[in-house]
């Protein structure tokens, strides 16, 4: 595709910490290669801040190649912006025009509160993980990888539910600000293995407790999340999760 | 884990939404399935009779005591679940998802869940009310056994204009609320195997067209007098 630049004018929210209520500031950007990444454009916008003298935009970063889940913006009204199983840090410039207004609003949700700007807490999942998205292993020499014969299409399904990285989109673009698809992702992963198999039960209880406990909402199966998970986490891992919590639920010997 | 704790948790309240939800698909086939005597263009006495079996059998008796039970907790929980949801996101977005992740309908059952509601109430004094508290004119069915006649009482309520228009508007709303109820309450209670979603969900896109069609018919086929 041919190279070319772009004047672009960025919306972007701007809050000092979490007790203050936050605002939009507009920003003009001349000169924007189609070449850049979405994070290299805000790069840009920061540097010309610092030598203004400026507060920078603070954003959440890390690998900057799509498999670390640390970066989280909301672009004009999608989760890593509008480019499908795509995470932010993925999004390039090319993706807009010339004369292109561009909203950035960081995730929205009680459960991931603002830190500054568009970073948000999202501790949230790392405790819902603590809960039971484990398996206990004995320590020492590591295990034959055959050792347990796995179901090719089970370890397929498994493979492809974790490949979430938690970075939280499905909580941002559900209306319900709940975070079933992540959950779902991480009990369907171990449920669909035999190393998941003794804590079964014990971890979707206590995964689902936690998750409540966090303040995220209920799933209405809008599907919203699916739409825009960049790693194209299927809706049909929530399903697996409610007969996970519900077979768990009526069975529980105690 | 006690059951209390169980129906409390948000995959909980979602289970008690889905089988309360199931409950209320399977209402509607009996329901359109007797009010369909309507059209078998006898006056009325199929239909007439099909709605005295209901009232004077104690089987759907116990059963529309369940049918009220469920239908109270569907509404409850719904409206508890709808406050709770709407009440996580704390800021609104400047700029909506919106159609670009979901469908209108998937968004708004709480909603069309309300219209229906209305819709309900209005329905109940029409009929249910009248054929259950109070005197209502009785026909003969032939066999000397007195019925209701609720088919006379159909053809009543049914010559104003605007209760038919709110009745297929009631009908338009049940028609969305189940084309995203019916899979949504099969995969709340954990049906995931694909064939079988496959397949509901041809089922579902059926059965929220046919049903709710099948309504709405009834009123305007009383207010444009396709049935005698």
């Amino acid at each position: 595709m041919e190279h070319y630049n772009m004047n672009l004018t960025l919306k972007v929210w701007r809050q000092q910490n979490s007790q203050e209520k936050g605002h939009f500031e507009t920003y003009q950007l001349p000169n924007i290669s189609s070449e850049m990444s979405f994070l290299e454009m805000f790069d840009i916008l920061n540097e010309r801040l610092i030598s203004e003298g400026k507060d920078p935009v603070a954003f959440d970063h890390d690998c900057r190649e799509g498999i670390c889940g640390a970066c989280s913006m909301y672009i004009d009204g999608k989760p890593h912006g509008p480019w499908q199983q795509n995470t932010t840090c993925q999004l390039h410039m090319r993706a807009f025009k010339d004369g292109d207004t561009i909203v950035v609003e960081p995730w929205r949700a009680k459960a991931f509160p603002v830190i500054k700007d568009l970073v948000t807490d999202r501790a949230a999942f790392d405790r819902i993980i603590q809960a039971g998205g484990y398996i206990s292993v004995n320590t020492g020499n590591a295990v034959d990888a055959n050792a347990i014969p796995v179901e090719k299409a089970k370890a397929d399904e498994a493979f492809a539910a974790a490949a979430c990285i938690g970075c939280g989109a499905c909580v941002a673009a559900c209306k319900n600000s709940s975070a079933m698809l992540f959950l779902s992702a991480k009990v369907s992963h171990l449920a669909l293995l035999p190393q998941g198999a003794p804590e079964r039960k014990s971890r979707v209880l206590d995964m689902v407790a936690q998750m409540d406990k966090e303040g995220f909402g209920a799933c209405t199966n809008t599907n919203a999340c699916e739409a825009t998970c960049p790693k194209g986490i299927s809706v049909s891992n929530i399903a697996r999760l409610n007969q996970e919590y519900a077979t768990a639920a009526f069975t529980l010997d105690k | 884990m006690t059951w209390k704790q169980v129906f409390a948790s948000s995959v909980g309240r979602k289970i008690t939404m889905g089988l309360t939800g199931i409950f209320l698909i399977l209402f509607l086939i009996v329901h359109v399935g007797l009010n369909a005597c309507i059209w078998a263009m006898d006056h009325g006495a199929m239909f007439n009779r099909a709605a005295h079996f209901m009232g004077a059998t104690v089987v759907p008796r116990i059963l529309e005591v369940g049918l009220f039970v469920f239908l109270l907790l569907h509404i409850i929980q719904g409206l508890v679940l709808e406050a709770s949801n709407r009440s996580k996101r704390g800021t609104a977005y400047a700029v909506n998802y919106g159609n670009r992740g979901s469908r209108w309908y998937s968004r708004s059952m709480g909603l069309l869940g309300t219209i229906i509601l209305l819709f309900l109430c209005v329905h109940l004094v029409h009929f249910w009310i009248p054929s259950r508290f109070s005197e209502m004119q009785e026909i003969d069915l032939g066999n000397g056994i007195l019925v209701h006649n609720l088919y006379g009482l159909m053809q009543n309520v049914f010559t104003e204009g605007w209760v038919s228009i709110v009745y297929v508007l009631g009908c338009i709303s049940l028609a969305y609320h189940l084309a995203h109820g019916f899979l949504s309450a099969f995969k709340t209670v954990g049906v995931h195997n694909k064939r079988y979603i496959q397949l509901i969900n041809g089922l579902g896109l059926a059965f929220s067209i046919i049903v709710p069609l099948a309504f709405a018919m009834m009123p305007l086929s009383f207010y444009f007098h396709w049935v005698n």
